[in-house]
C-alpha cells in the first residue's frame, strides 16, 4: 500500500495504520482519506475496530505503526490535548459530560481559551464567552437549561450537551461515536437536524449503526471488517456490494 | 446571570464571619494562653486541610503524604530559628561554637551547605513556600505525567512520607534526628517563648489562615476550580477538551503543598520545635481524617474539622490514652460510610434547611402579624 506522499487537499490522511493488542491486530494496515467538508460514516459489525480508529486519531490509543496526518501535521506523535488544539474534536459513545457542573459551565470549559493552568486562573467569563455559550446552547436545544446541573439531564440531552461541548471547540474535524444510540425517535430526528446544521464548514467522521440515519447524512461510507476496509464509496455503492451484504447488512 | 459573581455566597459569608468571630474574639477572650496556644497548634492542621480540600475534595487527588510538606515548611522555619539560637555566644561550650548543638554532638565541625541560606530571614520565608512547592512539582510531574493516579498515587505519597521520616531520623547530624530541632528561642531577635509572643503569633496565624481561606476560595471560583471538579469526574473529557490534565493535577498538588507548609512553619513557631513525628505516615493520615470529618468539599469544613478532631483528641487522649486511636479510626470509618461530606455536609443537608425554614416561617408570621396589626387601624 502506498504510504507517504498524499495530495494536500485531504484534511485527514490515515495511511498504513496498525495497532495490535498483544498480537491481536484490532486495526490492520488501514488507509483512508477524508476531504474538507466531507461527512464520512464508518460502519461495520461489532469488533470491526471502528471505535479503535477514532481512539487512534484522537490519541487515546497509540498506533503500533502507520501515520495519521491532519492538515499535514502528524498526529501520532501528539498528546491528546495537543490533538484537540490542532482541531480534532471527539465525542464518546457513552455521554461523557461533567455531571457536577451546570450546562453553562460544561460548555464554558470547552470554550477554546485559557487552556493552560495560568490561563484558566485568569479566565474571565466575558460577553464573548456568554454569547457563544448561549448560541451553542440554543443549537443543542438546552437554552433554558443553562443553570441545570448536567446530572439532571436525560440521556439524549447529555448526548446533545457533549455535541455542544465539541461545537464550542469549533474543530475542523468532528468525530462522533454513535451519536444517536439510545435516543428516542423524536430525539433521533432532532439530532439528525442538529448534525446537519453543525457539519457546515467542517469535516465529520461518524460511527453509526442506524442505517436510516447513515443514509440521511453520509457523503461517503467506509465499511470496516476485522480491522480492515471491506468496502468504501457512496451509500448506494456500499449497499450493493456483495461482500458488505454478506458480513454486515445481510444479518 | 449564572451563579453569583460574588466572592462568597450568603451561607459562605456567614461561615466566614462565624469563624472570624470565633477565632479573633471568642477564643482569645475566653481561653487562657495555654489553651489558646493549643488552639493555635490545632489550627496549623487547618492549613493542611484547606490544601486537601482543593487537591482531594475538588481535584480528586488523595495525598496521604501531606505531612511531608507540613514537615518541610516546619523544618525550614526550625532551621532558621535554630541557627539564630546557636550563635557563637550561646554555644561557647561546644567544641565547634556557632553550629547547632546536635551537629556538635554528632562530630560535625562546620555548618552543612544546605543550612547556610537559613541564616537569612527573607530567604527562609521564601524557602518555606518554595521548597515544598518544588518538591511537590517534582513528585507531581513524575506521577501525573505518567498517569499515575488514585490509590497508586496515595500509596506512593505515603511511601514518600515514610522515606522522609527515615531520612530525617537517620541523618541525625544534619537534621537533629528523632528528637527533631529543639530549643528554639527567637525569631529575628524576638523571643517567641513569652505569653505575649504567643498571643501575637496566634493572631498572625489566624490572619494567615484567613488569607489562605481567601486564596483557596479564589482558586475554587476560577475556571481552574471548575476544571478540577470536571477532572475528578471525567478525566478523559477534560483531556479531549484540550487541557493537559497532568498540569492541572500538578498545580492542585503544589497548591496543597504550599498551604501545608505554611501550617508547618506556624507549627514550629507555636510549639517551639519540629520533629519527624509530624512528617510520617500517621500524622499524614490524621490530616486526611481532619479534612474528611470537616468535609472535604468545604474550605470552612476543613478548618472546623481540624479544630474539633484535635480538641477531641486532646481531651479524650488525656482520659483514655489507649482508646483514642481506635476512636479516631472509628470516626473516620463512620464519616466515610455515613457522611461522605463530613460535618459541612451534615450542616448543608440538615441544619441549614431547618434554619432557612425557621427564618422563612418567622418572616411570614411577622409579615402576617403586620397585616393583622395594620387592618384594624384602617
Amino acid at each position: 500500500m502506498l504510504v507517504g506522499h498524499q495530495p494536500k487537499d485531504f484534511l485527514l490522511a490515515v495511511s498504513g495504520l496498525t495497532v495490535s493488542f498483544d498480537g491481536f491486530k484490532a486495526v490492520n494496515d488501514l488507509s483512508f482519506y477524508v476531504e474538507e467538508n466531507e461527512i464520512r460514516v464508518i460502519i461495520g459489525p461489532n469488533g470491526a475496530g471502528k471505535t479503535t480508529v477514532l481512539d487512534l486519531i484522537c490519541g487515546k490509543t497509540r498506533a503500533t505503526s502507520g501515520s495519521i496526518r491532519f492538515r499535514g501535521q502528524e498526529l501520532t506523535r501528539l498528546r491528546e490535548n495537543e490533538i484537540v488544539q490542532a482541531g480534532v474534536g471527539r465525542k464518546f459513545q457513552t455521554p461523557s459530560v461533567f455531571e457536577d457542573l451546570t450546562v453553562f459551565e460544561n460548555l464554558e470549559i470547552s470554550f477554546p481559551r485559557g487552556r493552560t493552568v495560568f490561563g484558566s486562573l485568569t479566565f474571565q467569563r466575558d460577553d464573548t464567552v456568554r454569547q457563544r455559550v448561549e448560541e451553542v446552547a440554543e443549537m443543542i436545544f438546552l437554552k433554558d437549561k443553562l443553570n441545570t446541573y448536567a446530572d439532571q439531564l436525560s440521556h439524549g440531552q447529555k448526548q446533545w450537551l457533549e455535541i455542544g461541548m465539541l461545537l464550542i471547540q469549533d474543530p475542523d474535524l468532528l468525530m462522533l461515536d454513535e451519536p444517536v444510540a439510545g435516543m428516542s425517535v423524536s430525539e433521533r430526528a432532532k439530532t439528525a437536524e442538529l448534525l446537519n446544521r453543525i457539519i457546515k464548514d467542517r469535516s465529520v467522521l461518524v460511527i453509526e449503526h442506524d442505517m436510516k440515519f447513515v443514509e440521511d447524512i453520509a457523503h461517503k461510507v467506509t465499511v470496516l471488517h476485522q480491522g480492515q476496509i471491506l468496502s468504501e464509496g457512496t451509500m448506494e455503492h456500499v449497499k450493493n456490494d456483495p461482500k458488505v451484504i454478506e458480513v454486515y447488512l445481510g444479518h | 446571570m449564572i451563579i453569583n459573581s460574588r466572592f462568597f455566597n450568603r451561607s459562605e459569608l456567614l461561615g466566614f464571619l462565624a469563624l472570624a468571630v470565633l477565632l479573633f474574639l471568642v477564643l482569645p477572650l475566653s481561653l487562657d494562653i495555654f489553651r489558646l496556644n493549643l488552639v493555635a497548634k490545632y489550627l496549623t492542621y487547618a492549613f493542611v486541610g484547606i490544601g486537601l480540600v482543593l487537591c482531594w475534595g475538588y481535584g480528586g487527588i488523595l495525598s496521604l503524604g501531606q505531612g511531608v510538606f507540613f514537615g518541610l515548611g516546619g523544618y525550614c522555619m526550625a532551621m532558621y530559628l535554630k541557627l539564630e539560637a546557636s550563635s557563637v555566644a550561646n554555644t561557647q561550650i561546644q567544641s565547634t561554637p556557632g553550629i547547632p548543638d546536635f551537629m556538635d554532638w554528632n562530630q560535625l565541625t562546620s555548618l552543612p551547605f544546605f543550612w547556610k541560606p537559613f541564616h537569612s530571614f527573607p530567604v527562609t520565608l521564601l524557602a518555606i513556600l518554595l521548597v515544598p512547592a518544588v518538591f511537590a512539582l517534582i513528585i507531581g510531574a513524575a506521577m501525573f505525567k505518567r498517569r499515575v493516579g488514585g490509590v497508586y498515587f496515595a500509596i506512593i505519597t505515603q511511601a514518600i512520607a515514610a522515606i522522609l521520616t527515615i531520612l530525617i531520623v537517620g541523618q541525625q547530624g544534619y537534621t537533629g534526628g528523632i528528637n527533631g530541632i529543639t530549643d528554639l528561642r527567637t525569631l529575628h531577635g524576638w523571643d517567641i517563648r513569652t505569653d505575649h509572643a504567643k498571643y501575637i503569633l496566634y493572631f498572625v496565624e489566624v490572619a494567615l489562615l484567613f488569607g489562605c481561606i481567601c486564596a483557596a476560595q479564589f482558586i475554587r471560583l476560577t475556571k481552574l476550580g471548575r476544571i478540577l471538579v470536571a477532572m475528578r469526574e471525567q478525566e478523559d473529557r477534560v483531556r479531549f477538551s484540550g487541557y493537559s490534565v497532568a498540569n492541572f493535577k500538578i498545580f492542585a498538588f503544589c497548591a496543597a503543598a504550599v498551604f501545608a507548609a505554611i501550617g508547618g512553619a506556624m507549627f514550629t513557631l507555636e510549639v517551639g520545635f519540629m520533629s519527624p513525628s509530624f512528617v510520617g505516615i500517621v500524622p499524614s493520615i490524621e490530616m486526611v481524617i481532619y479534612t474528611a470529618v470537616g468535609g472535604r468539599m468545604s474550605i470552612f469544613g476543613a478548618v472546623w474539622g481540624a479544630l474539633l478532631v484535635n480538641f477531641a483528641k486532646t481531651s479524650l487522649s488525656e482520659s483514655f490514652p489507649q482508646l483514642w486511636l481506635f476512636g479516631l479510626g472509628a470516626l473516620f470509618i463512620a464519616v466515610v460510610l455515613a457522611f461522605p461530606n463530613g460535618l459541612s455536609g451534615i450542616w448543608a443537608d440538615h441544619v441549614q434547611p431547618r434554619i432557612d425554614r425557621l427564618l422563612a416561617s418567622r418572616k411570614s408570621k411577622s409579615a402576617a402579624g403586620l397585616i393583622a396589626d395594620g387592618a384594624p387601624a384602617e
